[in-house]
Parts: structure tokens; sequence; C-alpha cells
């Protein structure tokens, strides 16, 4: 038996020590690409045109899409980010500029514990304001539901990017004479712009696909709804109502459903990424 | 001042939230008070509402999801912080991420399809067979149940501990681990007994995150669990959580205090992951904020 002296054995320690934490970091990576490989196998061959452009057929009736859920994901979500946009921003640039002190920091805490509250408890936040007072279940319940959970995204990334401004870029703009107001909306927010846009764009991703809350706000349709007043389909919420159900062709079509979101959200992360990167450099 | 009443707005909705879901609740509060807590009959017929079940199955299933996320989270992060060369660390980073943004229902497709028919043909079949005198894994497997769910719900915590962990590390300062260096010692010497120490309450921090997103993970959840209102020793036996059963009995609610119940259950779920949320804020606070880091 030959011995190892000290520092190999420690070095021998060493490499088997990150060795595992190489293994634990290439599980999850290939967790993802094996999720992602099922879910292209399945769901690939069901995605035509008529996937895309119909609305739901009746049980038993062959053929049919999503049509009306994409149209109707895209409608909730819009209507979501107009909304939630300028409540986020605004108190974003309030934290960035007064942002010292008692209640700044409440806010703040608010603000992070908020975006660890259950997408389920805000949905049902949802339906007591604007779907019990009215008695029927509505889009624009479901957009208020998102708005909520894309708030605290926004706001922590809009002060973040106005603090990573440089102080002098708004010195200097008071230095040429421009109010507080104008320096802070000609000079600081477009220098912090890409990192806000970044931002938006996460919490847009965020939202996309969540599921839980909207089935007691926007509730679903098999129809074609552009009311947002109304009931409407939304693309997860299909997936979910399709996987459970017992039928061989809408469980083809929920994967092909989950095909489509995942683009959508990996797109949206992709361009987050690139749009922050191309700015700032890195 | 816009800026102050756009704050006021975003401060009112989130009291709102909580107010709007207290105030919903009164009807059962009234009606059962705290033994709603630590009752499981839950009948709709005859109007007796318990949560105890849903409160078993929430906490159980996101404990599980944790001790088997932990670790490989943590692990997984100071690879990416610590060892991995750049040209690897980037990479894998991001599509740790993107594993992160996947939306929940697709992992719940993915568990109740892929994952529960393996759950029940092999996994389950071979603990049983080599830790069946353990009543954890004793019984059927029905591939649906609280040790699936438990397993989706790693699988989604999982990318969450692993990118705060990263950055709690790279926070660490350098300095720090140079003095190690200076010492003779081994990157992983340096890892093991320098960085790692630092950063503890923090990752702390971070996995108590990644619980708190377990305990209100909805969807996935409620495709694999199985969805019975019953508390049983056996991991493999189907399980509730509060979330799902808001998800699947919320529109089918007949009566005024079905309903409350029903919110609730809602309210519990939030004022657990309000003390979960405020905890795991102030571990990584700890840590961000001795560096010097909002």
């Amino acid at each position: 038996m030959t011995r190892i002296d000290h520092a190999t054995r420690r070095r021998l320690w060493g490499a088997i020590g990150v060795f595992g934490t190489a293994l634990c970091a290439g599980t999850a990576a290939v967790l993802l690409l094996l999720i992602l490989g099922y879910v292209v196998r399945q769901g690939v061959g069901a995605i035509d045109v008529p996937f895309l452009t119909q609305v739901p057929h009746p049980v038993g009736v062959p053929g049919g899409g999503v049509a009306n859920g994409i149209v109707g994901s895209l409608i909730i979500v819009g209507i979501a980010t107009i909304v939630a946009i300028p409540i986020g921003v605004l108190t974003g640039i309030y934290l960035a500029l007064f942002g010292r002190g008692k209640f700044p920091d409440l806010v703040r805490f608010m603000s992070d514990v908020l975006s660890g509250i259950p997408s389920i408890a805000i949905g049902l936040f949802a339906y007591t304001l604007l779907v019990q007072p009215f008695g029927h279940f509505s889009a624009v319940s479901a957009a208020f539901a998102f708005m909520v959970m894309m708030l605290p995204i926004i706001v922590r990334a809009t002060e973040g990017a106005i603090d990573s401004v440089p102080n002098t870029v708004y010195e200097s703009a008071l230095a040429l004479g421009s109010s507080t107001y104008a320096s802070i909306i000609r000079a600081v927010l477009p220098a912090a712009r890409p990192a806000i846009v970044t931002g938006l764009l996460l919490a847009i991703a965020r939202v996309t696909g969540e599921t839980a809350p909207l089935l007691f706000t926007a509730f679903g349709s098999q129809f074609w709804v552009l009311n947002p007043f109304r009931p409407m389909a939304e693309l997860s919420l299909q997936i979910f109502t399709y996987a459970l159900s017992p039928y061989e062709s809408w469980h083809q079509q929920a994967w092909a459903g989950a095909l489509l979101l995942i683009l959508a959200v990996f797109m949206l992360n992709l361009i987050a990424r690139l749009a922050f990167a191309r700015r700032t450099g890195i | 001042m816009i800026v102050r009443g756009a704050t006021g707005i975003f401060v009112l909705l989130i009291t709102g939230l909580f107010i709007e879901l207290f105030v919903n609740s009164l009807p059962s509060i009234r009606q059962f008070g705290l033994s709603f807590l630590w009752t499981s009959e839950w009948n709709p017929v005859t109007e007796r509402f318990g949560a105890l079940p849903f409160i078993y199955g929430t906490v159980v299933s996101s404990l599980i999801a944790l001790a088997l996320a932990a670790g490989v989270g943590i692990l997984g992060a100071a690879f990416l912080a610590e060892f991995a060369p750049r040209y690897i660390a980037i990479p894998l980073g991001f599509l740790i991420e993107l594993l992160a943004a996947v939306p929940s229902v697709v992992y719940g497709l993915w568990g109740l399809f892929a994952l529960a028919p393996a759950m029940q043909h092999y996994i389950e079949p071979a603990l049983q067979r080599y830790l069946g005198f353990l009543p954890i894994f004793a019984g059927p497997g029905y591939g649906v149940g609280l040790l699936t769910a438990a397993f989706i719900l790693a699988i989604i915590i999982v990318p969450t501990i692993i990118a705060i962990s990263r950055d709690l590390l790279q926070a660490v300062p350098s300095e720090l681990r140079e003095a190690m260096f200076a010492l003779r010692a081994t990157r992983w010497d340096a890892f093991k007994m320098a960085v790692l120490p630092y950063a503890r309450p923090g990752i702390f921090g971070a996995c108590i995150l990644g619980l708190g997103r377990a305990l209100g993970e909805t969807i996935a959840t409620t495709m694999v669990i199985g969805n019975r209102p019953a508390i049983s020793m056996s991991l493999f036996a189907p399980s509730y959580t509060l979330s799902s059963v808001i998800a699947n009995e919320f529109t089918e609610a007949t009566t005024s205090v079905y309903l409350s119940a029903l919110i609730e259950l809602g309210l519990v779920l939030f004022l657990i992951s309000v003390v979960v949320n405020s905890l795991a804020r102030l571990l990584m606070r700890a840590v961000f904020g001795a560096v010097g880091r909002k």
C-alpha cells in the first residue's frame, strides 16, 4: 500500500468535490433538455394550420384548434402589461429617487414578499374584486391578476436600472438648467431604458403560461370572444383542461399547445437578455 | 407628485389583497373558528369544512421537494459560480434560467404523462421492494400521489435555488478566496471553508424562497398529486394541497359558506407565504447587505 501525502489527498478530494458540483449543475440542465425533448416529440406533429387558425371543435368532431386561446392570451397579457407599466415604472422611479427612509423600505419589502405570493391567492383577490360584484367571469379580471403579479418584477427592475445610471448623468442635466423632472425624463430614464425593458419582458414571460388564477377569472371559452368583459379562452388554460380530459385527440392538442407556450416564453427570455446585453456589453 | 400616486396604488393593491381575502373568509372564520385549521373533514354536503388534509399535503410535498432540490441546487450553483470556466458557466446558467421559465402547466403535463407512469411502473415498485419496511413506502403505488408531486415540485424549484445561490456566491468578496489560496488551499477547500460559510445565511434564504415557490405551486401539483383529501402515512398515496383544492372546487362551490371556506384556504396559503418569504428575504439581505448590495 502506497502512502498518499496530505497535499495529494486534498487535491484528490477537491477534484471529487468539483466533479460532484458539475454533476449537480449538469443534472438540472439534462432535466430541462429531457422535458423539452419530450414536449417537442409529442407536440410537433399536432401543430398545423387548422390548429393555429380554428377554434375548438366539440368532443368527437376531429380537428379544431386553439386560435381563440392564443388570441385570448395576447389580449389578457396585453391589458395587464398596459396597466402594469405606468404603475410599476413610476413606483420604481419613486424608490430609486426618494428611496431612503422607513416607508420606501417598507414598499421594497412588500414588493419582494408580493413576488412570492402564490398566483392562486392573487386570482382569489381578482375574483372577489372584479368577478363577484359583476356576476360573471371576464378577461379583465384575469388581466388584473396578471398585472398584480407583474408589478413587483417591474418595480424592482426599474429601481435597479435607475440606480445603475451614474449620478453624473442626472447632475449634468441639472447643470445644463433642466428642472428635476426634465432631468429624470430626458436624461436618466433613456439611460436606464434597456434594463427596464429587460425587466418588463421578464415580467411578461412570468405571467405568460400562468394558469392558476385564470380558472376563476378568465374561466375559458370554446368560442371566439374578443370582448374583454366576457369569459375568454386562454392557451395555458386550454392545455390544462385538455390534459385532464379523457380524449386522446385533446391530449395531442395539449402537447402542441405546451410546445407553443414554451416557444413563446423562451423567445421572450431570449429577447430580454439580448436587449440587455447589446447596450451593456455583457 | 405622480410617482407618489403610483406608489400609493401599488401599496393599496398589496394591502387590498390581504383585506379582500380576510373579509371574504369571515363567514367561514365565524362558523368554524380556529378548528378549521386542525379538523380534517371536508364535506360540502353537510357543510363541514376542515383544512388539515390540505395543509398536510401542501407542507409535506413542499418539504420533500426542498429536501430533494436543496443539495443539487446549492452544489450546482457552486459549480457555476466557483469552478466552471466562463465558456461553460454562461451557457449552462442560461439553460438553467430557461428551466425556471418553463410554465408550470407544461411541468404538469410532463408529470402526468411521462413521470407518473414511470413512477408507477419502475420507481415506486423499486422503492417498495427495498425500503417497503418503512411505512412511508408502504402500500400500492398509483403513479399519481404525494411523492410524484414532490418530484415535480423539486424540478420546479431547483432553478430558483441555483440562480439565487449563484448570485450570492458571486457576491462573496474575492479577498476571502485569495486569503485561502495564500494558505495553499485548493479551490474546493476555499469554497468549503471560506466562501460557503460566508454565504450560508443567504443560501438558506434561497432554499426557503424555493420552499415558498413549492408551497404556492398550483397547476403542476393539481395534475399529479391525485386530489384526495386524506392524510396517509404512505408517500405513494394520493393527497391534496391548499392550492389544488381551490383550483378544483372553486367554480363548483354552490353555497356561500363553501365559497368562504375555499377563500379561507387561500388566506391560510397567503399567510404561510408571507411568513416564509419574509424570512427568506431577511436572510438573503443579511448576505447581500454585508457586501453593499440592496
